[in-house]
């Protein structure tokens, strides 16, 4: 029986039918919805029921010329620098303080404990987190200006200053982020041989030296993935600023996304929302390309 | 899941006994005080919110967010659930993410098979077609997708966020999964083979039972992701009979003449569910994240 059996099973063109429900799935969620997407960008239309208008690339004409948008691609890089730069670099120290040091010297409990904490703003839902920070950065009744006051000083206007909000997002960004890094840094640090460090030590290698010479090199790969993954979410964000700013004050917080919706939902410009959404999707997948193409050369390397 | 436990431990695992035993030296102290107080900060606005949800008004209104509660009140909470049908939405919750979970884990192992077991061509392309998947900005699927449910008359009912999330994890999903699959040793598979047992049976009798704890983690990992999501839900789920727990609070958030000791109780509730499931897999999910990423 298992000499009739086994050459039909070898057959490797079966095991496409596994792949059917996935590829439904996929052209039902993915693929066609982004493909209309990308026709809808081609009108112009005011959603539902209104006419569609052909207005072939004026659509991405009017954006390359739109100084709003320009705004939210550059407020996308402050996006970039609170979700990769910042949280990455200190994830990576905390990383190595917490399994280094505290996790040896002081053991592993309180390490783990700690990880845990840094970790729990992440599993939170973006709404509470939105609530809670536009609470905590309230300008006549929230935490830190209530504590600001307490000590004699008076806080800004946080989220409604212009020249400010931008930061105060950035602030709340990283505060959700930290967690996330330093989880996949810390697993990643498991790998290093204590031994190293005693041996380092030994030659006279400081903290910071095994830091850069053993702990950094050691999970480079996770640090790509890291900087990979938080830079295409940098470059989505969304409902933290919907929730914050709303894109305010001035404009001075709007990143593509939320552009993206308001053209949508709140202006009734469909074909416009669908440009800016289809522009965003194709700076993502470049970005991300070449970051990958640039791992693959320094890998051959 | 064993041998990361074990590598987990070990890493953890104080170095020789002299080592712990030695004096701790002052600046180790110092590097621990700046642990503890990063941990304080990130909790601390978790602290603020318990802090408030239990004032009453005239308390928060008469002495901040920042003082100690004059009195224990659950006034505020009882506000919240006056105000939202909680159990409609934390049912909601719960069904969406439960289903989504389930069917986007059978999904990923389905499509995960052919691509790590069965080295199909056009492995690659399917991958990297997937890998678009998790990339796509959800703006730039929202509007057809906010059609398509209208027309499958799936609008404003928990199903059309349920298919929809169940094929986006199911992308990331497949993506972990074949890779994982990749790994295991073909002989294993092939004994099975000689011995009669056809691909079904290969998937369900060989291959899950060793890939239970990345399952495991998939299923953690999806129901959070899926309980949290904020965009698509907003859209499709405009009816209050069908939202979820965040919808249902940020929807409450936009009303002018709401308390702030309600809108802390109403977020500790919705934060209460992920963290309790939070506290029941931590270790799974810690997992998890190290696994995603090793890849």
């Amino acid at each position: 029986m298992s000499n009739g059996l086994a050459p039909r099973l070898r057959r490797p063109s079966g095991y496409w039918l596994y792949l059917i429900p996935i590829f439904i799935g996929f052209l039902a969620v993915v693929g066609i919805p982004f493909g209309t997407n990308v026709y809808f960008s081609l009108f112009r239309w005011k959603g539902g029921a209104a006419p569609m208008r052909w207005n072939g690339l004026d659509n991405y004409v009017t954006l390359f010329a739109d100084v709003e948008f320009w705004t939210s691609l550059r407020n996308s890089i402050f996006m970039v620098i609170a979700i990769v730069v910042i949280p990455t670099i200190i994830g990576l120290l905390l990383a190595a303080l917490l399994t280094e040091t505290i996790g040896r010297r002081f053991g592993p409990r309180i390490a783990s404990f700690l990880r845990a904490t840094y970790y729990l703003p992440q599993i939170l839902p973006i709404a509470v987190a939105g609530f809670m920070w536009s609470w905590i950065l309230d300008p006549s009744n929230g935490a830190i200006n209530t504590f600001l006051q307490s000590v004699g000083a008076k806080g800004p206007d946080w989220l409604g200053n212009p020249d400010l909000a931008i930061y105060a997002v950035m602030l709340m960004l990283i505060w959700l982020q930290i967690g996330y890094p330093l989880v996949i840094f810390m697993a990643a640090l498991s790998r290093v041989d204590p031994e190293l460090y005693e041996a380092a030590a030994l030659d006279g290698a400081g903290k910071w030296r095994q830091f850069r010479a053993i702990s950094v090199p050691t999970i480079r790969p996770e640090i790509f993935i890291v900087v990979l993954t938080a830079t295409v979410a940098a470059l989505k964000v969304f409902a933290p600023i919907l929730i914050l700013t709303g894109g305010g004050p001035e404009g001075s917080t709007v990143v593509p996304s939320y552009y993206a919706y308001r053209n949508f939902f709140e202006l009734s410009q469909v074909g416009y929302g669908s440009a800016i959404s289809t522009v965003m999707a194709l700076v993502i997948f470049a970005i991300a390309a070449l970051m990958l193409w640039w791992q693959r050369r320094q890998e051959a390397q | 899941m064993s041998t990361t436990q074990t590598r987990e431990k070990v890493s953890f695992t104080p170095k020789p006994a002299h080592n712990r035993a030695q004096r701790r030296t002052p600046s180790e102290w110092v590097l621990l005080a700046v642990a503890v107080i990063a941990g304080i900060a990130i909790f601390a606005p978790f602290g603020l919110i318990i802090l408030n949800a239990f004032k009453s008004t005239q308390d928060y209104s008469s002495n901040g967010p920042l003082s100690w509660p004059t009195s224990f009140s659950v006034d505020a909470f009882v506000n919240y659930l006056g105000r939202v049908n909680f159990g409609q939405a934390f049912w909601n919750s719960v069904i969406i993410s439960l289903l989504v979970a389930a069917i986007a884990v059978v999904l990923s192992l389905m499509s995960a098979y052919p691509l790590g077991v069965g080295r199909v061509k056009a492995n690659g392309i399917v991958l990297a077609v997937l890998l678009v998947a998790t990339m796509l900005p959800h703006e730039a699927l929202i509007y057809p997708l906010f059609y398509g449910a209208q027309a499958t008359g799936t609008f404003n009912t928990v199903w059309s966020v349920i298919i929809v999330f169940s094929v986006l994890q199911a992308a990331y999903g497949t993506y972990l999964l074949a890779s994982v699959m990749g790994a295991i040793p073909k002989e294993l598979i092939e004994a099975a083979q000689l011995d009669g047992a056809s691909r079904w049976q290969i998937l369900w009798k060989v291959l899950v039972p060793i890939l239970r704890p990345s399952l495991a983690v998939l299923v953690v990992f999806f129901f959070i992701w899926t309980w949290n999501e904020f965009y698509i839900p907003v859209v499709l789920l405009a009816d209050q009979s069908s939202q979820t727990i965040p919808i249902a609070l940020a929807t409450l958030r936009g009303q002018h003449n709401i308390d702030i000791t309600v809108l802390n109780a109403g977020s500790l509730l919705s934060l209460l569910p992920t963290l309790v499931f939070f506290l029941l897999f931590q270790r799974t999910l810690v997992r998890g994240v190290a696994a995603g990423a090793v890849k």
